[in-house]
């Protein structure tokens, strides 16, 4: 496997319009010959899919939902980020790059974040044009926000629901296409399996989830954007039904996985109430910038009422640590912090499996300098949010959180195209790597997917079906095809008749969360990582041989729907832990407890300035790694420190 | 708040597919934490009776935090439950008390037929947002987003308008199983907008001939959408749709051709 970036050289601000200039077109009048598949109707599917629609392409778009509206992006909150520098505040292009890769500690690469910072613009056009609605100024004129501790206003919103918005307009877009024709859109429609020919990738294998029904669906060539897979850990902010398995069997297929250890935790979620969790649910970011962090400086105080904790008993460890940032500090400092007073026995909130894992975020002093009108005019929804799931008033008590994987940074290795290392196999959004690093910065999601989907991937997909002009047609029962789809009925009747079935697929799915979380989530060491790998293969095993699903595979079938996924998350988790293991530094999302100076991350760029790409070799416990180097001739490294 | 545990007698609906009569089944639910969201309440519920060896109740859900739209089922015969503004995955246990008895059903409209359990096709909300819910706008060919201011009060409309989850709760309250509140939701938002003005009148008429054509009933004023609707979308928007549907048929000079529902 060799990796190809296929970046243009020459000064940044030039590569992609040199780029497109140097790339191949296919004429208006040739595009209804081509039949392209899009998998998930995201920010990126969708507008992907609407957007080759919309030029003329034949298009089959696939989602798992039982409409295209409900993708995950609908549940991003805070904004997107866009160098439209309309604050007049300094921002620019270049600035939105500079922050970007140095937000991704110095593990992304150049190009691709310059391309995703000039494109930023482009989106905000595109979206009022299709009449997202976005705050406003008194003048009618779009409205901003400082987001994520950025020095600029650069954060475009529309109430606490700008991914909802986003992708209801790319949804529209979508719609509009197959009114049109152009589209044709497979609801409730899993992807199980790729189909590759010749070493192309050629069509993918579903299962209808309303009736069971494994089909072939044969074109000429394949786009996934098919979100992260935060959901290994179990408990997440995804949807319940966010998954690796398309990209997981792209990867079987031979498209190399990158940087899978990069995973993004939020510091101010909801914390755990229960063994039945069944998700985490994220609280804004904002209200680090009045509330207070803190636990008891004894253990004995845990279990008691906040309110009777004297103040002098009370540990603002955020602010006693990090005297400069205090509550304010980066996402990755503040969860690892939350983690550290945990572990210590300093835990508060009820007891989940003999541990208690939550701090209190006050606002008591907040309420008492700004009074509790102020503060509900500012967090007023989240607290009533907050209030709904847990039975308390924040203006009562303070909050209790803690922090719960995000987003993942890493997934699909791409070029500068978007292509994985399978020919005519692309990938865009949270299910590539390529933008963020290490780490990504607030906002900055909508952004990357919708720059993919309506500004890359229609220009890149265009050029390679440019280059390779006409492809031998493919029948459904040529051998490759009806191999994949024997394998995916194959996998299926394993799964319904385990040899010896005795528990729900969720039990295997907490159980194997437990692992990830606890030994590959906020910090990471190898003996902890070296004994998930032992613990990963085991548990795997003992979920084939013990996994109960009722029902027939031939109907509606929730339960065997999770149990192929979870079937994945276990090689995924695997890999995941095997690349934490062998990235021997501390770095954005990635922070190994072997490699820190006075508890700040130590990063070594002369031995991991490199992108981990690995590829499968049949055996999950033996990748092959190959390594992208990462080269810096604009954003020259240095060093993070917020103390 | 403290945590208490209920034992709960849920009266769920059974359905095979849109050709089965469909009946009540009686499952016991025990030790239920107040802190459970009702999913998860029907989760633990599920899981037991997969050890058992029978088969879960079909329910759909997947965001979990009342956004994406995809949960709902009438629930002691309201949409979504008993609390006002909270969709089924945001409501929480504590609304209910120890030795309940709790009847779950599916959105019931024939605009959604039943797929199994709990599970209905809402696959006509998606065609009436196809037949004309967007601004047709092609990629690339958007003019600089601050060219046309666009005054606060009417933006801030249109996103009261745009809160739509497309959950269907509004058809599953409706006496007419009207999905009115849905359409006109879309109408309003679109139309509030400069960008929106070029196919006001096309959009609103074609949108409600496909609400018609899917089998939904008409509006009778019961105001029950508005009631059900976990995001609070106004009754107002409909008597703006038929504004706008009556502004459209004045100037129309052509018929909207009315579509069969597909599949």
């Amino acid at each position: 496997m060799e990796l190809r970036s296929n970046e243009p050289t020459g000064p940044i601000e030039h590569r992609w319009e040199k780029h497109k200039e140097a790339s191949k077109l296919v004429a208006p009048a040739n595009r209804r010959k081509y039949n392209i598949i899009v998998v998930g109707s995201g920010l990126a599917g969708g507008a992907a899919a609407a957007s080759l629609g919309e030029m003329g392409y034949n298009v089959q778009c696939f989602c798992y939902q039982d409409s295209a509206r409900r993708a995950h992006s609908i549940a991003a909150q805070g904004g997107i980020n866009a160098a439209k520098n309309y604050q007049n505040d300094g921002d620019s292009v270049y600035r939105l790059f500079y922050d970007t890769v140095k937000g991704g500690d110095f593990r992304s690469r150049e190009s691709n974040v310059y391309r995703l910072a000039e494109l930023s613009v482009n989106i905000i056009d595109q979206a009022v044009a299709q009449g997202v609605p976005f705050a406003r100024e008194y003048g009618g004129l779009l409205a901003n926000r400082s987001f994520g501790g950025a020095q600029v206003s650069r954060t475009f919103y529309a109430r606490g629901q700008t991914g909802q918005q986003l992708l209801l307009g790319a949804y529209q877009a979508l719609s509009r296409q197959i009114e049109a024709g152009t589209v044709q859109m497979h609801t409730r429609t899993e992807m199980l399996d790729l189909i590759v020919h010749e070493g192309r990738a050629r069509g993918i294998v579903t299962r209808c989830m309303k009736t069971g029904k494994i089909g072939a669906h044969i074109a000429d060539m394949v786009v996934l954007c098919t979100g992260g897979y935060g959901n290994v850990f179990y408990l997440s902010t995804n949807a319940k039904g966010c998954n690796v398995t398309a990209a997981w069997r792209a990867h079987r297929h031979g498209a190399a996985f990158a940087n899978p250890c990069y995973t993004q935790i939020h510091p101010t979620c909801i914390p755990q109430a229960g063994s039945y969790q069944s998700k985490l649910t994220l609280m804004s970011e904002s209200l680090r910038n009045d509330g207070r962090v803190w636990v008891p400086r004894k253990t004995e105080d845990v279990t008691k009422r906040p309110e009777d904790i004297p103040e002098a008993d009370r540990y603002y460890y955020l602010e006693e640590r990090y005297p400069a940032f205090g509550n304010l500090v980066p996402r990755d400092v503040a969860s690892r912090n939350a983690l550290y007073v945990c572990n210590e026995g300093l835990g508060v909130g009820p007891e989940v499996d003999g541990e208690r894992r939550a701090v209190y975020l006050d606002f008591a002093d907040a309420i008492n300098r700004l009074g509790e009108q102020t503060i509900r005019e500012r967090y007023g929804n989240l607290f009533e949010m907050y209030e709904r799931i847990t039975g308390d008033s924040p203006y009562d008590t303070p909050m209790r959180i803690y922090p719960a994987t995000h987003y993942t940074m890493g997934g699909l290795w791409v070029d500068y195209n978007l292509q994985t290392t399978i020919p005519g196999l692309f990938a865009g959004g949270e299910a590539n790597f390529s933008d963020h690093g290490a780490n990504r910065l607030g906002a900055s999601a909508l952004m990357q997917g919708l720059a993919d989907g309506y500004f890359v991937l229609p220009f890149t997909v265009g050029n390679y079906l440019g280059e390779v002009r006409t492809l031998p047609p493919l029948a459904e029962d040529h051998p490759d095809v009806k191999q994949a789809v024997a394998g995916v009925s194959e996998r299926i009747r394993k799964l319904m008749n385990a040899p010896d079935p005795k528990y729900p697929p969720e039990h295997f799915h907490r159980l194997l969360g437990k692992i990830i979380w606890t030994k590959c989530g906020m910090s990471r060491n190898k003996a902890g990582l070296e004994e998930a790998l032992l613990e990963i293969p085991r548990l795997r095993d003992q979920f084939w041989r013990e996994v109960k699903i009722t029902g027939e595979g031939e109907e509606l079938n929730q339960t065997l729907e999770r149990a192929g996924r979870i079937a994945d998350f276990f090689e995924l988790g695997e890999l995941m832990c095997l690349d934490a293991l062998e990235r021997e530094e501390s770095c954005g999302g990635h922070f190994r407890e072997e490699h820190e100076e006075n508890g700040e991350a130590l990063r070594d760029d002369e031995n991991f300035s490199y992108v981990a790409a690995w590829e499968w070799t049949g055996n999950p416990a033996e990748p092959r790694l190959h390594k992208e180097p990462l080269s810096f001739e604009y954003v020259k490294p240095s060093k993070r420190s917020y103390k | 708040m403290s945590e208490e545990l209920l034992n709960l007698t849920l009266h769920v609906w059974r359905q095979n597919g849109a050709n089965d009569a469909g009946r009540f089944e009686t499952h016991q639910a025990s030790d239920i934490s107040t802190h459970m969201s009702f999913l998860e309440m029907l989760d633990v519920v599920n899981e037991e009776l997969i050890e058992k060896g029978e088969q879960p109740i079909a329910f759909d859900y997947d965001c979990r935090e009342g956004i994406c739209g995809t949960c709902g089922m009438v629930i002691n015969g309201m949409a979504h439950g008993p609390q006002k503004l909270t969709t089924t995955c945001q409501l929480h246990m504590r609304q209910f008390n120890d030795g309940d008895e709790i009847w779950l059903e599916p959105w019931r409209a024939s605009g959604f037929p039943v797929i199994k359990d709990l599970v209905v096709d809402r696959s006509a909300l998606d065609r009436i947002i196809q037949a004309g819910g967007y601004i047709s706008i092609r990629t690339g060919s958007a003019s600089e987003a601050n060219e046309l201011p666009v005054a606060k009060e009417d933006a801030d409309k249109a996103m009261d308008a745009a809160e739509c989850i497309g959950c269907g709760a509004c058809v599953a309250a409706c006496p007419n199983a009207s999905a009115s509140l849905f359409t006109a939701a879309k109408i309003a938002h679109l139309s509030l907008l400069p960008q929106g003005q070029a196919e006001r009148r096309d959009r609103a008429r074609k949108m409600v001939a496909q609400m018609d054509a899917e089998g939904f009933g008409g509006c009778t004023n019961h105001g029950e959408c508005e009631a059900a609707c976990p995001k609070g979308v106004s009754l107002r928007w409909i008597a703006r749709m038929n504004r706008e549907l009556v502004r459209a048929m004045v100037k129309a000079d052509t018929p909207i051709q009315r579509r069969d529902r597909a599949s």
